[in-house]
């Protein structure tokens, strides 16, 4: 028995993690696909003869040459959009309800994270930590955005949603947009009250801006910057966990148990407004880490860096198909992938008509397109794991 | 003392009074059936007990002691096992996962499992899908997992609410033949029934509700003789 429990464990493991090796993966290769096809397709264009004229390549050779690094991009925003995703999808799981101050959420998280780190920086023992230390002081700051954007999360659902709970949940979700704008202007005040300037910078420690080589095409080097690795394996341990939670532990079968039948659940002992406060806790905490690994990677935040992320990351559920844990990862994968070859490959092919600002918009006509005709988005056909 | 009493329990619905003033007792051991027509009352009575629907006024007692002002996951932790109208499977929970849930105030991992493997040696055909999920089970199936569900906590009493709906009538026999059973082992049940024929067959006792009363008690035996009842409910 205790042989069979312990199978068990390693598979909720092992499985989703083969699980994003598939989505990275897929992902990757599709687009990678359209693209080499559209470079070919783009022959002799116009875009072609700019870039011959200029750098001495066709565009198929341009193409090439740039895909690993659009890839790796492509990834490491994916994993991003995930985080954000599961917190939407989990509260949809289980109150069939978008919590649209989520992005706000991942605000606080950021700040909160941010705020932590300049602290740390004034203290002085910054400049001085060790590549280890430096980990560590990352790590704390990830903790306390967590820490943060759970605690809020849960406070946003007992003073604003639970006493809607009766309600239609259009009720709620305009509620929960008052949320949204309330949350950006209490970041707003408090940064100009406490820093006296609305965006804040992440201090510059570690070695997260050096670029690690990891392997050689002719001459060309394909490398990665360690905080990407840092965001990705952050991402990915977070993911695995929270899978762990939601599908082995007692509190998460609980947590599911609500989600489908809040009644019955409550007869069968569940504490269904604990099971409830736990989902915003955990969401909230995911959306927290996201925030503080996207100030890792761009850098500058400031109390509006919610709303981007956060849309996005709401179409990449939807794209999954919303509730569905495993939606969630392969939307967040999809979408980071779109806009990373956006971005990268717009301003080329149109001749500069279009630039790499124009990503989001590729995006959500993508989103759209695959809504249509995927209405219960990519895996909302199967038996959907609900959150 | 009565294992469960209800005093003069009202309960309401917006506006609507659904219960008037019920009054029922049920003793260690017994099987009591709660019989009446549709909107008469007998779902409510389940969920005014259960905490579902609190009552207005009145009052539910577990062993002498007042629940009606608990919610039902406290109130379930008392003693009460529920099979829910609809029997209320999770669906996308396996056959395993589900039964766990009906133990989820236990915190004991043998009690837990000694009572997982009791629910399989009951119903031997939810050991065969014990892992598949429970929205799978065919409309029987799914009556012996809410069943055993219920069980799974080791309640004072099990509260059954129409466990023969929607059921083939070999099924609807055969899950009266496992209350019987039940009740054989020492398991205390109040059950309410549309299906007033089968009820009365296998309960000690049973009540009458008309529109949110009871109208008439007597003894199982008794009730299933009786005239009114008769021509009410049992269509003769």
């Amino acid at each position: 028995m205790r042989h069979f429990m312990g199978s068990v464990n390693v598979r909720q493991i092992v499985l989703p993690l083969g699980q994003m090796a598939i989505f990275v993966t897929g992902a990757g290769v599709l687009c990678s696909a359209i693209m080499l096809i559209l470079a070919i397709l783009f022959r002799g264009s116009g875009a072609d003869q700019v870039l011959r004229a200029t750098q001495g390549v066709g565009i198929l050779a341009y193409t090439l040459d740039s895909l690993p690094q659009v890839l790796i991009d492509g990834v490491t925003i994916g994993f991003v959009y995930a985080a954000i995703a599961l917190g939407y999808t989990m509260v949809y799981g289980v109150l069939q309800f978008i919590n649209f101050a989520h992005s706000e959420i991942f605000a606080i998280g950021a700040f909160c994270g941010v705020e932590s780190l300049i602290a740390l920086n004034g203290l002085g023992v910054m400049a001085k930590a060790s590549a280890m230390g430096s980990f560590l002081y990352l790590g704390l700051a990830l903790l306390i955005g967590m820490a943060a954007s759970g605690g809020m999360a849960v406070l946003v659902e007992r003073v604003a949603y639970r006493p809607l709970r009766s309600s239609p949940t259009l009720i709620a979700l305009i509620s929960a947009i008052g949320v949204s704008f309330a949350l950006q202007d209490i970041i707003r005040l408090v940064e100009s009250m406490t820093s006296g300037q609305f965006y804040r910078v992440i201090p510059t420690f570690g070695n997260f801006d050096e670029r690690i080589n990891l392997f050689r095409i002719g001459a060309k080097v394909i490398d990665i910057q360690v905080k990407s690795v840092v965001v990705i394996l952050a991402a990915v341990v977070m993911l695995v966990a929270l899978n762990y939670l939601v599908g082995s532990t007692k509190v998460g079968k609980a947590i599911r148990a609500v989600a489908q039948d809040k009644n019955t659940a409550a007869l069968m002992g569940i504490n269904v407004n604990a099971m409830i406060s736990l989902t915003f806790l955990v969401g909230g905490a995911l959306g927290g880490a996201a925030g503080v690994l996207y100030a890792l990677k761009f850098t500058r935040i400031d109390p509006f860096v919610g709303f981007m992320p956060g849309i996005k990351a709401f179409a990449a559920a939807v794209l999954g198909g919303i509730g569905n844990l495993t939606g969630a990862l392969l939307g967040g994968m999809v979408l980071g992938m779109i806009e990373s070859f956006a971005g990268a490959y717009l301003g080329t092919y149109t001749m500069g008509a279009f630039g790499a600002e124009y990503k989001d918009m590729v995006a959500f006509l993508i989103l759209i397109l695959v809504i249509v005709f995927r209405p219960n988005g990519l895996l909302g056909e199967q038996v959907s794991q609900k959150a | 003392m009565s294992l469960l009493e209800l005093k003069d329990v009202h309960a309401t619905y917006g506006n609507i009074h659904a219960l008037m003033g019920v009054s029922l007792t049920v003793d260690k051991g017994e099987i009591v059936a709660l019989i009446g027509a549709n909107g008469a009352g007998k779902t409510t009575t389940l969920r005014s007990i259960s905490g579902l629907l609190p009552p207005r006024q009145g009052s539910v007692l577990l062993e002498g002691r007042a629940i009606h002002h608990l919610p039902p996951h406290v109130a379930h932790k008392r003693g009460l096992g529920l099979v829910p109208e609809g029997r209320g499977i999770f669906p996308a929970l396996t056959v395993t996962e589900n039964l766990e849930m009906g133990a989820y105030i236990l915190d004991d991992k043998h009690q837990i499992q000694a009572n997982l493997e009791n629910s399989f040696t009951l119903f031997p055909r939810l050991k065969e899908r014990a892992q598949q999920k429970g929205g799978t089970l065919s409309g029987g199936e799914q009556q012996m997992l809410a069943t055993a569900r219920g069980l799974m906590s080791n309640p004072k009493i099990l509260l059954m609410d129409e466990p023969s709906m929607g059921l083939a009538p070999v099924l609807v026999d055969q899950i009266f033949d496992i209350i019987r059973e039940l009740n054989a082992r020492g398991t205390t049940i109040l059950l309410v029934e549309q299906n007033a024929l089968m009820a009365l067959s296998i309960a000690h006792r049973g009540y009458v509700l008309q529109n949110g009363q009871v109208v008439l008690t007597d003894t199982g035996p008794n009730l299933k003789a009786n005239d009114m009842v008769r021509k009410a409910y049992l269509g003769a």
